[in-house]
């Protein structure tokens, strides 16, 4: 548009004649901006905050519980337990390729752990090397996870949840020290880094002592897994991937791999995905809830609008008669509505993002923040803000400006 | 340049209609300054607005520079007005909020013209009516005469070949009345059609030829008796 500058200048003549009307209607914009960018940016936060949350148990895993058999099987009666041997790890290993990871936990729930004079009575867990990326097991810097040399060698070492270290240790570094674990001496190699854990079994894992799966297992003596972690190597995997594991340990195991209560899987990739479309359709919903708050504040812009036409009814048949033609006139008025919803808009957006910032600046260790998260301004919000604004702009700009376009010159004309 | 055969002009407002021009024949030729005179409500304004192609004809034909724009539609009227007429009216009708020099701008920024031209034109043109040195100025600046030039000027902007004034020194006193008067001749004078609503006989008799409209149809036109270089009041 060539003559844009003209209508700009017209538009501020508007602006400073109507100061009133013109504020409120700026208002309702900015407040309708603000409140859809809010809620944008609020499930974002509670999106992001729960995909870092969901991240503590560990990302594309299957947790697998031994079950009881329903179907009768290879003259085997029903109602047998399933319980996990080291042989069905070694075996889904072997006999699944699409298996990424796996890994298994023993649990001892009674352990008491001790340093110095401290003792607390804790859970010690068996696991595997593996856990350190599966389970999300990562070590604090200076320190490092179990290894699979600790495995083999069944070595005394313990890598402690955060939150055992604190406790055990207060401000001193617990790497390279020696702990007691039912009086046993174990050497820390390592502290978890702090995590937040949304889905856990058997407890969170900042509180636990974690051993080489070996090292439990000769101690303790039990040869039984509590559970199997299985990490497929696509997500897309995962139903496969699942039906392979009731064939590999159905076969050796002897129950019907068609029988579902035999094992027990927790598909925590299902959860995630069924967590994201929950995320997506929250958005969704914030979205269109903003976009009603947005279309009150089009309806002020209208209405600005129409009053703004009635007041210039001479005007239009002026530039009529010196030869605009119907889109002349209606570009004006249009980006007269758009304008407005522009600079409401843009001010709307520069106070959530001041909001935003506030929260910004709030400690996440806040309890309700670490659920809910901060409220995050991201480029699609951005996006999907200034489109709408712009449709609402063009559709309160659009009626009035075809009421101008129909204004009769000569009835506008005529001198009274 | 015009050529009207049995015009018709119905106004339908509420239970009577008005009919405003009652079969009305016209013709014009290039380069020709007329007035036009009568009564009240004898349907000058009315025939002008068809002329100007702000209204339409109930019935009838109308011819303008060659081609039939009665039954145009409203996009076609709108470019034969930005590009074949110049309204100069009674009350000036400038836009208030906008300078001497965005007022005469504004048909050249309909005609889509590009910027380099419309400041050369605007220039031009300004100081053509003598405003060379006030074209910053708002039209609440300016005297009416002054104005009443601004909008000259602005008729002027995209070369029309014809001008139409509806009473234009009807807001103005005498003096500032035959200064408009003294630029319609030298516009006249440069080729400029020139078609003019007045009822100020001494106006019409500065005219080429005087059309004289009583209820809705010409009754008579006086060719002009060659006073038309009469001196100044
Ligand atoms: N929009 C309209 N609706 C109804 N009647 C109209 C309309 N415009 C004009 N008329 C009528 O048509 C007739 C001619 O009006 P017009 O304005 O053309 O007269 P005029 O000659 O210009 O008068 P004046 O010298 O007072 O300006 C009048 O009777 C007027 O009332
Ligand atoms: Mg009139």
């Amino acid at each position: 548009m060539i003559n844009s500058l003209l209508f700009v200048r017209l538009f501020w003549r508007d602006l400073r004649a109507n100061k009133k009307r013109m504020t409120l209607t700026l208002i309702a914009v900015l407040w309708g901006t603000l409140s859809i960018v809010l809620l944008l940016a609020f499930a974002e936060g509670l999106k992001a905050q729960f995909a870092e949350n969901s991240k503590g148990l560990g990302e594309g895993i299957l947790i697998i519980w031994g079950g009881q058999t329903t179907i009768p099987y290879e003259g085997l009666g029903k109602g047998r337990r399933i319980r996990f041997y080291p042989e069905d790890l070694q075996e889904i290993q072997r006999q699944i390729p699409e298996v990424e990871k796996v890994g298994a936990d023993y649990f001892n729930w009674g352990t008491s752990i001790s340093y110095g004079k401290k003792t607390i009575s804790g859970r010690t867990n068996g696991l595997f090397p593996s856990f350190e990326t599966m389970r999300a097991h990562y070590p604090m810097p200076g320190g490092r996870f179990i290894n699979d040399l600790d495995m083999s060698k069944r070595r005394r070492v313990a890598f402690l949840g955060d939150r055992m270290a604190t406790d055990l240790f207060g401000v001193e570094d617990p790497i390279g020290k020696v702990i007691t674990i039912d009086n046993m001496p174990f050497t820390v190699i390592g502290v978890q880094v702090k995590k937040q854990q949304m889905g856990s079994y058997s407890g969170p894992d900042n509180n636990k002592v974690s051993i080489p799966a070996t090292t439990h297992s000769a101690i303790w003596g039990n040869l039984r897994y509590n559970n199997l972690v299985i990490k497929p190597r696509d997500v897309n995997q995962a139903e496969f991937v699942k039906s392979r594991i009731y064939e590999v340990v159905g076969k050796r195991q002897k129950f019907d791999p068609k029988d579902k209560a035999a094992l027990s899987i927790w598909d925590v990739i299902e959860g995630q995905k069924m967590m994201d479309k929950i995320m997506l359709g929250l958005q969704v919903f914030f979205g269109v809830m903003g976009f009603f708050s947005l279309s009150i504040a089009g309806v002020g812009v209208a209405n600005i609008m129409y009053a703004a036409i009635k007041e210039r009814t001479v005007e239009i048949g002026v530039k009529m008669a010196l030869g605009a033609k119907k889109r002349q006139i209606m570009g004006q008025f249009i980006l007269e509505a758009v304008l407005i919803c522009g600079i409401g808009g843009l001010f709307g957006i520069l106070v959530a993002q001041g909001v935003c910032g506030f929260f910004e600046r709030v400690d996440l260790n806040n309890e309700a923040l670490t659920w809910l998260g901060k409220p995050t301004i991201s480029m699609t919000i951005g996006l999907v803000t200034v489109t709408i604004l712009a449709f609402i702009g063009l559709v309160a700009g659009f009626f009035p400006a075809r009421r101008a376009a129909s204004v009769n010159p000569v009835e506008s004309l005529r001198y009274e | 340049m015009i050529k009207m055969n049995g015009i018709r002009k119905l106004y339908a407002t509420g239970k009577v209609a008005v009919e405003a021009l009652k079969g009305l024949d016209l013709e014009l030729k290039g380069g020709e300054f007329v007035s036009i005179v009568g009564p009240s409500g004898s349907g000058k304004s009315t025939l002008m607005n068809i002329v100007g192609c702000l209204d339409t004809p109930s019935e009838g034909e109308f011819f303008l520079d060659g081609e039939r724009v009665d039954q145009f539609n409203g996009n076609q009227l709108a470019e034969v007005r930005n590009k074949k007429i110049g309204f100069v009216f009674q009350n000036f009708n400038l836009l208030p909020y906008a300078t001497a020099y965005e007022n005469v701008e504004l048909p050249m920024i309909f005609a889509g013209a590009p910027q380099k031209e419309r400041k050369e034109t605007v220039t031009r043109l300004l100081t053509r009516v003598g405003l060379g040195d006030r074209m910053d100025h708002k039209p609440t600046e300016l005297s009416g005469g002054e104005m009443q030039r601004v909008a000259i000027a602005r008729a002027l902007a995209n070369s029309p070949k014809l001008i139409l004034a509806d009473e234009p020194t009807g807001n103005l006193d005498s003096h500032s009345g035959a200064e408009i008067m003294g630029i319609f001749e030298e516009l006249w004078k440069s080729g400029t059609t020139i078609l003019m609503i007045t009822h100020d006989p001494n106006i019409a008799k500065r005219t080429k030829r005087t059309i004289m409209i009583k209820d809705g149809v010409i009754v008579t036109s006086l060719n002009g008796n060659g006073n038309g270089s009469s001196s100044h009041e």
